[in-house]
């Protein structure tokens, strides 16, 4: 440990070179061949299986474990890019143990599920590492569908839309497509520019064009979109920020946990990237674990997580609160942001404890900070949007939304958690109806 | 993409993977559900004459061996032929076939040994529209106390006449099915084709008891008490079969004679392994038994994948490949030397192996105190027992020694040149003793 750990304010340079490397390496090594038979052995070809159930995007998971234990790791590969396209990015991502592995029988059996997810990942990665694409375009329709957004939802629907021989013109108001895959999720999760990597395999299957910097309200216009191509699908995520209602919340320091992701995953030198000593994180999902992690791998000192509510309630899952934990990071529950304290910059953050019916104790917490994360919650952006349910999009099963021609899927879309696999199936799900739409 | 479909004796089908006669294509409502999953044919499971059917067990028909984690390895059965009735058959076979006329549908037939039982069925069996017929001359329990299946199996002069009667009686290919409990395979496979047969189908299950009861003292399956031998199947009787098959690919009066493999095909390799072997076409049962129909999408992109990465368009590009190399021991050859290696960056220090080679074979790994385990090549005879207990997959391998070395175990020159048994000089005879 060097002595800039204890450095109080926003610092960059905490960690030695060496350490940052070690930090930010894979969470979970990749299996090697032999781990990967071991791991395919035990899984029993359930009939009906539970596992697939569990999978939003339903993939045929005992068929691509037997041919691992088969020896055709790439036929695996095809098996689980079939339903979902971006399965090596998911075999990352997913929370595995509220998913596929939480379904799996020797989970009941023994406490210990085919390690499902890590599987996915040994065959994805064998096929993809051999640049192969395995799907070809159907003959050209001549239709173009434009796609707002390039996340998972975007990319999802893109693909299968392209293999269907459809035009696609993928929008992104960033610079770089991915979504969320590229600036929204923990780098320990994606490293070695997996995100990118994987956007070029898909597109590999041709027939996609990406524009990027196009963002919807500033460069296009939903009208104007419906009006030019042939169907519109809008993968556009959650864009804006929930306010903490806090007084104080504008002081310096205090921002969203989403600019700080973002920003890490394209910190192109992480050493340069500043951290507070005293790190406060206020939420309870995947965002606010992300984030703290990260606090604590970029060498924060101190790294806390406040939730309002129990632990129970935090979408984050188990697995999740205990990498936090394990990470050295401090969870808090049950309090709610009354007062950010400081001179124009944040010194403290003051708390109170709340009941389960969110109703006030009357006790407070103060803790040091330096530097606050905001992670409680996206919102939906954009004028003109097709009628919402709640705050989202309002779709029906195939994606469809009120408005005839404009599909939606991925977190601005109503129903389904937020997860890059649920993203996934509803863009490849809407990808078949505007098929359907198109060719009918 | 490999093209998968095969044309057996005339028949034609999108894949291999033909289910076998047994309990999974004993009626419609599988047959039909199977041909969705994918299977390319299926043999229908035995018909017997018309009249009462037969009457099974109504105890345990199964009983099972199995290896770590319960994985079943072998599994025996009891069963007879069908148990229902004979024209609810024909009537759902015909049904079957005209749904599916991709597939092939293959009528398991087994009557007593008059031409009278035959020249009944055989025209019934003709009117469905099945492409072929398989003899049942394998059954070995039950049907062959009643002069049946194997009793039949196990006397050529039977099989040559009742092939006869079926090759008078119906226009379409005949399969005679093999029964492995005989001495020499090759003898009815050519009774089967002196009688005009079309093509044998092997293995049939192996007489077994696969456990004892030591509480009741009753073999299991138990019936009241009292067990049977049953029909051993399953991955643990592969070997058994491909090498019954690969006598009938290589002798004298059997090879080139059209083979359905049969006997604990579970994955596309095994499929891959009777190919090679001469087979046209492949039967699969227990594997679906134990993990059901779908079990053959594994097959079908596993061969595929594999034929792809050889450069194999079709089942024929490869099928028989390895025949020419199957060959008798004495002509292999007594030059070619090879040492065990351990790759120490695999290895996970078990000791297997040390264990192995030092209590039961030429005490040729040596163990150091931090549990390195290394091959003395002077006293390695690259017998491959210690390949065979590693635990992880090629972390010992044999490796060839090139000719020109020295041998440390035996202080020779390696030669180049192939010698045999019969032609080496160290061995004292080189003809066999009559």
């Amino acid at each position: 440990m060097t002595s800039d750990v204890f450095e109080p304010g926003i610092q960059s340079g905490r960690l030695s070179p060496a350490e940052y490397q070690a930090q930010f390496s894979d969470l979970h090594p990749p299996l090697d061949a032999h781990e990967a038979l071991v791991a395919a052995d035990r899984c029993y070809f359930c009939h009906d299986a539970p596992c697939i159930t569990a999978c939003p995007t339903d993939i045929d998971i005992p068929l691509f474990i037997r041919q691992i234990a088969t020896g055709t790791p790439d036929a695996a590969a095809k098996t689980i890019l079939s339903q979902n396209i971006m399965g090596g990015m998911c075999a990352r991502v997913c929370p595995t143990e509220t998913l596929c592995e939480q379904a799996c029988v020797r989970e009941k059996a023994e406490g210990k599920p085919v390690l499902i997810g890590q599987l996915q990942r040994y065959a994805t990665d064998h096929l993809q590492a051999q640049g192969v694409h395995p799907f070809v375009r159907a003959a050209p329709t001549g239709k173009t569908v434009a796609v707002v957004g390039a996340g998972p939802a975007g990319l999802s629907c893109a693909h299968r839309l392209a293999m269907l021989g459809h035009d696609v013109v993928i929008h992104d108001a960033r610079p770089k497509p991915g979504g969320l895959n590229e600036y929204g999720i923990a780098a320990y999760k994606t490293p070695g520019g997996f995100a990118q990597a994987e956007v070029d395999w898909l597109m590999q299957i041709g027939g996609i064009t990406f524009k990027h910097d196009s963002a919807l309200g500033r460069d296009l216009n939903l009208e104007k979109l419906k009006a030019e191509y042939d169907a519109v699908f809008l993968g556009v995520g959650l864009g804006g920020v929930n306010a903490l209602g806090a007084e104080g919340e504008d002081k310096q320091g205090v921002s969203d946990a989403v600019d700080f992701i973002a920003e890490l995953r394209q910190a192109g030198d992480l050493a340069a990237l500043p951290i507070g000593r005293d790190v406060v994180v206020i939420g309870g999902g995947m965002t606010a674990v992300d984030a703290a992690v990260q606090a604590k791998l970029l060498g924060a000192l101190n790294v806390t997580l406040v939730y309002r509510r129990g632990r129970d309630r935090m979408n984050a899952s188990v697995f999740e609160q205990d990498l936090a934990a394990s990470k050295g990071v401090r969870i808090v529950t049950h309090a709610v942001p009354l007062a950010v304290h400081g001179n124009g910059t944040v010194r403290e953050i003051e708390f109170e404890y709340v009941d389960d019916a969110m109703k006030g104790t009357g006790q407070t917490l103060k803790l040091p900070a330096d530097q606050v994360f905001k992670a409680i919650g996206q919102t939906l952006e954009g004028e003109g949007m097709p009628d919402l349910e709640g705050r989202k999009i309002k779709v029906d099963g195939s994606g469809r939304t009120s408005v005839a021609g404009i599909w939606a899927g991925g977190d601005c879309a109503s129903g389904g958690d937020d997860l890059t696999v649920t993203a996934v199936a509803e863009g490849r799900d809407a990808a078949m109806d505007i098929h359907m739409a198109l060719t009918k | 993409m490999a093209d998968l479909t095969t044309d057996f004796i005339g028949i034609k089908s999108p894949n291999p993977f033909w289910l076998a006669s047994a309990p999974p294509t004993d009626k419609e409502y599988n047959v039909r559900r199977a041909f969705e999953a994918g299977w390319g044919g299926v043999v229908w499971k035995t018909l017997g004459s018309e009249g009462p059917p037969v009457v099974n067990v109504n105890g345990p028909r199964y009983g099972a061996i199995y290896g770590a984690d319960r994985r079943l390895l072998g599994l025996n059965n009891i069963e007879l032929i069908t148990d229902r009735d004979l024209f609810t058959n024909l009537e759902e076979i015909k049904r079957v076939k005209a749904d599916y006329p991709d597939r092939a549908i293959i009528v398991s037939i087994m009557v007593p040994c008059e031409e009278q039982a035959w020249k009944a069925i055989l025209p019934l069996v003709e009117d469905t529209g099945a492409d072929g017929i398989e003899l049942n001359f394998g059954c070995p329990h039950g049907m062959s106390e009643r002069g049946m299946g194997a009793a039949v199996g196990q006397v050529p002069e039977y099989i040559e006449m009742v092939t006869r009667w079926c090759k008078l009686y119906y226009s379409k290919p005949v399969i005679v099915k093999l029964t492995p409990n005989i001495t020499d395979i090759r003898k009815p496979a050519a009774a089967a084709r002196a009688g005009g047969a079309d093509a044998v189908s092997l293995i049939n299950t192996i007489n077994s008891i696969t456990s004892v009861n030591l509480d009741t003292m009753s073999p299991e399956p138990s019936i009241d008490g009292k067990g049977s031998h049953g029909g051993y199947c399953g991955p643990a009787v592969k070997p058994i079969a491909m090498s019954m098959v690969s006598e009938i690919a290589r002798g004298e009066d059997t090879h080139g004679m059209p083979i359905s493999g049969i006997g604990g095909i579970t994955t596309w390799r095994d499929a891959a392994e009777f190919i090679t072997l001469g087979c046209g076409n492949v039967q699969v049962c227990t594997a679906a038994m134990t993990y059901g129909f779908k079990i053959v999408q594994e097959m079908i992109s596993g061969l595929s994948e594999w034929m792809d990465s050889k450069g194999h368009t079709s089942i024929e590009d490869f099928r028989g490949a390895a025949v020419p190399n199957v060959t008798d021991w004495n002509q292999l050859n007594l030059n070619y030397i090879a040492k065990a290696k351990i790759n120490q960056d695999l290895c996970i220090s078990c000791g297997r192996c040390f264990a192995a080679c030092e209590d039961t074979s030429h005490q040729a790994i040596a163990m150091s105190d931090d549990r390195t385990f290394s091959v003395i090549d002077a006293e390695c005879v690259a017998c491959n027992l210690c390949v065979n207990v590693c635990p992880v997959e090629d972390c010992i391998t044999m490796e060839t020694m090139a000719p020109g070395a020295t041998d440390p175990r035996t202080g020779k020159v390696v030669q180049p040149d192939y010698a045999n048994w019969t032609t080496h000089p160290n061995n004292p005879s080189a003809t066999a003793a009559e």
